[in-house]
């Protein structure tokens, strides 16, 4: 058993537990259903400018999801277990986040599938779609380890991570929305995909050293 | 001579003249430069007196990004060679740095109106700028939110470094990206293309906007170590 698979197991056992990926899902599809409210129903108005708001939705799902992924560990002490141990803080933080997007994320971007159809995208371009979200979430939440290390020890930060992270999400939002409008997808998302290596190659290292700052 | 004004009490002293002096020289070139610019230039040939708002607009947004990466330097020096006073130098200078890429935006708001026919576009300088603010806020948010001074020092250095990515983004969007806003006249491979009797009042604006910047900076810094030693001092008559 290495520090990785332990790490992952067990936040990916505790984001599973308690309702797990209902309250985001929620969130997700709440935020999804303002739009035609907002919008007015008409099809053809959706449909042009529908698609793409899916990825808002999402944005700030994931958000609220990031906000507590330190801030358990620091209040209860494992946050000092973690900087013990002979693991490197980045691979452990490393192993959160993957664990975050297989229990978050890959189910909020399956879920961007009905989304999308429910905002009068084509259906063929939905595949695109749900894989344009995994790559997406993959970026967000390299970028949002940033915000939410940062963060962690703030009372009621959830407003101050996102004044931190959304600046930092412009880019996967508009070439996640360029997937979702249809244009240039190929192109788009080679570049979400570079977006999402790059935040989890280089997040996890700003982060940690975060970490190591708030645990004194 | 960082290392030399790191000792509060040094700096104390040098910016006891200093700041005074930087005041004086921002006062006396708005009081060339205002005047010369908004009355005394040329209009543009194609812009008329509109053109005028360039010399609020480009000395606030070349010193916006400027004031960033000064930011940015002095968060490195305080986490790699804990230098005591870069992070009260970084903290100082943020409010004035957002203010001047709030001004930017309004002022080439104002700018885009009759000239572009439109208050706003979402091109890639425009919405690099307003990343750049957003940044800006964020980072003088997270000083105030966090309770312990060291603690918010060192983690809002790791948020500047990690903002400081989108300094080429505005710099190189009208290159990179078919832009609305004008591709670069001044720091351009083959040398300015902007006309010469434009040059004298934008630098004399350039250099007053950095001499407010360099008084405010200063003033601040000195703001902050009285609070400090106030702080201390209470302390230890508490003790």
């Amino acid at each position: 058993m290495n520090a990785f698979s332990v790490t992952f197991r067990r936040d990916f056992a505790m984001m599973w537990s308690g309702g797990g990926a209902l309250a985001p899902l929620g969130y997700f599809f709440g935020a999804t259903m303002l739009v035609p409210l907002a919008m007015g129903p008409e099809r053809d108005l959706l449909a042009a400018a529908g698609p793409p708001l899916v990825w808002i939705a999402a944005a700030l799902a994931v958000l609220a999801t990031l906000e507590r992924l330190f801030q358990a560990d620091l209040e209860d002490g494992s946050l000092d277990q973690m900087l013990l141990s002979r693991a490197p803080l980045e691979w452990i933080v490393l192993a959160k986040a993957c664990a975050l997007w297989c229990a978050i994320g890959l189910p909020l971007a399956l879920a961007g599938a009905p989304a999308a159809i429910a905002l009068q995208a084509p259906v063929e371009r939905v595949p695109a779609i749900v894989a344009s979200l995994a790559l997406g979430m993959a970026a967000f939440i390299g970028v949002g380890l940033v915000g939410a290390a940062i963060t962690a020890g703030v009372k009621r930060g959830g407003v101050l991570i996102a004044l931190i992270v959304l600046p930092f999400f412009a880019p996967p939002i508009i070439f996640g929305s360029a997937v979702a409008s249809g244009e240039d997808v190929g192109a788009a998302l080679l570049i979400l995909a570079g977006c999402a290596l790059g935040g989890l190659a280089l997040g996890p290292i700003a982060a940690a050293a975060a970490l190591r700052l708030q645990a004194e | 001579m960082l290392n030399y004004l790191s000792n509060p009490q040094r700096f104390m002293g040098f910016s006891a003249w200093a700041a005074p002096l930087f005041a004086v020289l921002a006062t006396l070139l708005f009081a060339i430069g205002l005047p010369w610019a908004l009355v005394f230039s040329p209009p543009d040939y194609q812009m008329g007196d509109t053109v005028r708002i360039m010399y609020l607009h480009v000395p606030a947004a070349s010193l916006s990004l400027g004031i960033y990466a000064f930011m940015g330097i002095a968060s490195f020096v305080s986490l790699v060679w804990r230098h005591v006073l870069a992070d009260v130098a970084a903290r100082a200078a943020a409010p004035i740095g957002a203010t001047f890429a709030g001004i930017c935006l309004v002022t080439g708001s104002f700018w885009g109106a009759p000239t572009w026919g439109t208050w706003w576009e979402w091109d890639g300088r425009l919405t690099s700028m307003l990343v750049l603010f957003i940044i800006y806020l964020g980072y003088i948010a997270l000083w105030s939110a966090i309770e312990e001074e060291d603690r918010a020092a060192r983690l809002a250095a790791i948020l500047c470094l990690v903002g400081v990515i989108n300094l080429p983004i505005v710099k190189f969007s009208v290159d990179w990206w078919s832009t609305l806003h004008q591709p670069a006249s001044i720091m351009r491979s083959g040398g300015t293309s902007i006309d010469d009797s434009m040059i004298g009042p934008l630098a004399t604006m350039a250099g007053a906007y950095a001499a407010l910047f360099a008084t405010l900076t200063l003033y601040g810094m000195r703001a902050a170590i009285f609070r400090r030693r106030v702080e201390a001092a209470e302390l230890r008559n508490a003790a």
